[in-house]
């Protein structure tokens, strides 16, 4: 156990893994002289030089779409996009041929690349820098999609990312980067696996990455009410761990989805299909969700933060559900 | 014709049957695929290569087994040319689980690990990311690999195009950049898409040596793509090659043909690339009525061979619909 941040465990797992395989390379915007657009590469470039840690063009597809052939050619590399915004760039690469290369040639080539990007709301960046797309990527099969919201989540799971054959997907919601707690370097983990952080026979809360701690920040006001949350981390998008999902449910009953994403079509939209599917007679309530509004992410504070979920918001429908 | 690259008579005169074999194959491989496709034997899109056969048999012989192939959707040729056999390219066709892909892929993904033949993209321009990539990977692991990227003229309107072409030259990336330049993307004429419809002219504004090529002449494409595979291999820069060149057929099965005149396409087929190298080589001496013949009934056999692999192929179990989306643990 070490104590470190959020950041500097991403850049941690990344120098393991190069220092262990020359395969692995990280490529992408500013993430060489600048040191990562939010410094999570910073001092890599040094170590490793310009070779193994690539500057890149402002080429979303063709880099996205090189690393895929890097790929294919036997190096594992890890690609940088700056925002998630920006990767919509390279919906064509992602979703056209990482997702599909596997499958249409028969399974005689996999793609394994890892894609890491910044997702997500809350710093006043407005409607082209704010965004929760991690529904849309969890949508696609042939990808897989994590979403590490504790320090050793974004070390524990980076890694065992790059171990994946296939391509993953890695969103870092941006508030977290200087997130401060401790990298559990003993046992590896496994993608594919979702966390409970919170113990509880209630009602369960299910979420990832950037609003877990607002949903434990909920849990605890509820706990002041006589209302025992449990909170569950989802940690990996697709496949998702239904299992640790409908057992939860299974046992409190009742289920609140907290989503970043917009509510329309979101992953909470599909966690609440598998709870319907999965637990329909457990359930003592409707299941409920507190997404984003339906608005591009404003820039003005009271705006912004009318529009994410909150926690105030997190324990209102947790209450409501009673 | 550039004939000057088979100086010694017999090495010539086998080099020339080869190519012609090969235009031939694919030609009639092709004409097969439309006939079985009116048939209801192979489904969706079907795209011919009828008429641009020159160009995939001239490039391959620049590049070795080791050598990357990345190609389009219109690639049976390339797939024939790199030593795919027919039988494999056609049962993929018919859908069937003893084709390329087990039938996941068809027409447009033929894709072949055991000859680095990287497909069989149909999303215009979104080969060459993947061949940036590959071009990298075996720089990066210090194989002396290079990486054949073909795409149609349609493909230089897309943002990838130019993205593939800087990083290439930015990163000194050894890959032969191989346009198809066949004048029409779909339906629509080059003189109507492009502001400069000198397409090589575009390469050499990202620092990438080019060059406009004969691309009906099969032998002027050979001389010019082993030039520049020769260039890459030498000094590790990419290269770049507009081959100029006419599909016969409508753009697929589902195109009425419309944009263009029954004349144009009539004046392009005077130029037909097997017919004028089997007029030149019989000129030469090189091919006899006989062998002609002889050729016909060997390629005709071939085809009639990968007809009845498919026909006879097993499908692919419903059960194992979902099988191939993700690599199974243990067999990456």
């Amino acid at each position: 156990m070490s104590k470190t941040t959020y950041r500097e465990a991403l850049r941690g797992a990344m120098r393991d893994a190069m220092r262990a395989d020359p395969r692995v390379f990280l490529m992408g915007e500013d993430v060489g002289r600048y040191g990562g657009a939010f410094a999570v590469s910073l001092g890599l470039l040094a170590e490793f030089g310009p070779e193994r840690i690539r500057d890149t063009p402002l080429s979303e597809s063709t880099f996205v779409g090189a690393g895929i052939g890097a790929a294919l050619g036997g190096m594992r590399p890890i690609v940088e996009v700056m925002t998630i915004n920006f990767s919509l760039l390279a919906l064509d690469q992602i979703v056209n041929n990482a997702a599909t290369i596997r499958h249409m040639s028969g399974g005689q080539f996999s793609v394994p690349m890892v894609v890491r990007m910044a997702s997500g709301g809350g710093r006043g960046m407005a409607a082209q820098h704010s965004h929760s797309f991690e529904g849309w990527y969890a949508h696609v099969p042939g990808i897989k999609s994590i979403a590490p919201a504790t320090v050793a989540d974004a070390r524990g799971l980076l890694l065992a990312a790059l171990e994946e054959p296939d391509p993953v997907f890695v969103f870092e919601h941006a508030l977290l980067y200087p997130l401060e707690g401790e990298t559990d370097d003993g046992v590896p983990m496994r993608i594919g696996q979702a966390a409970i952080r919170r113990s509880g026979h209630d009602v369960t809360l299910i979420t990832y990455g950037g609003t877990l701690g607002k949903t434990l920040q909920a849990a605890q006001t509820l706990a002041e009410e006589n209302i025992d949350a449990e909170v569950i981390d989802l940690r990996t998008l697709r496949p998702l761990d239904t299992t640790t999902i409908l057992e939860s449910v299974g046992r409190t009953h009742r289920a609140v989805i907290i989503d970043e994403g917009w509510r329309t079509g979101s992953l909470a939209a599909e966690v609440s299909a598998e709870i319907m599917e999965g637990a329909f007679d457990s359930l003592d309530a409707p299941v409920a969700r507190v997404c984003s509004a339906e608005v591009p992410i404003p820039y003005a504070k009271h705006l912004e933060d009318a529009a994410l979920p909150q926690a105030a918001t997190i324990v209102d429908v947790a209450r409501a559900l009673f | 014709m550039a004939t000057e690259l088979l100086a010694l008579p017999e090495l010539r005169r086998d080099h020339a049957l080869k190519l012609l074999r090969q235009m031939l194959l694919i030609r009639r491989f092709e004409e097969k695929a439309a006939e079985v496709y009116t048939q209801g034997k192979i489904r969706g899109f079907l795209h011919l290569y009828i008429g641009e056969e020159a160009v995939a048999v001239g490039a391959m012989p620049a590049f070795t087994a080791e050598d990357a192939i990345v190609a389009t959707y219109r690639e049976h040729g390339q797939a024939l040319a790199r030593g795919i056999p027919a039988s494999a390219v056609m049962a993929e066709m018919y859908g069937k689980a003893n084709g390329t892909s087990r039938g996941r892929g068809g027409s447009m993904h033929i894709f072949d690990a055991s000859r680095r033949f990287y497909g069989g993209y149909a999303i215009v321009g979104g080969g060459l990311p993947i061949a940036v990539g590959l071009a990298l990977a075996d720089r990066m692991q210090n194989r002396a690999h290079i990486t054949a990227c073909f795409f149609g003229e349609g493909a230089v309107a897309e943002g990838e195009f130019h993205e593939s072409m800087n990083l290439a030259a930015l990163w000194h990336l050894p890959i032969v950049f191989l346009c198809e330049n066949n004048r029409y993307a779909m339906g629509t004429a080059l003189m109507r898409s492009e502001s400069q419809t000198d397409l090589h002219l575009k390469a050499q504004s990202y620092n990438i040596a080019s060059q406009a090529v004969d691309g009906m002449d099969v032998l002027a494409v050979e001389s010019a793509v082993r030039e520049a595979a020769d260039g890459v291999r030498r000094d590790g820069e990419p290269r770049f090659l507009e081959l100029r060149t006419y599909r016969f057929r409508a753009h697929s099965m589902a195109d009425p043909d419309l944009y263009r005149t029954k004349a144009e396409v009539e004046e392009w087929k005077h130029r037909c690339p097997v017919e004028n190298f089997a007029a030149m080589l019989r000129g030469e001496g090189l091919l006899s009525d006989a062998q002609r013949r002889e050729m016909e009934a060997d390629v005709g056999a071939e085809i009639a061979q990968a007809v009845a692999v498919a026909e006879a192929g097993p499908w692919e179990r419903v059960e194992d619909l979902t099988r191939d989306v993700y690599t199974p643990a243990g067999a990456s």
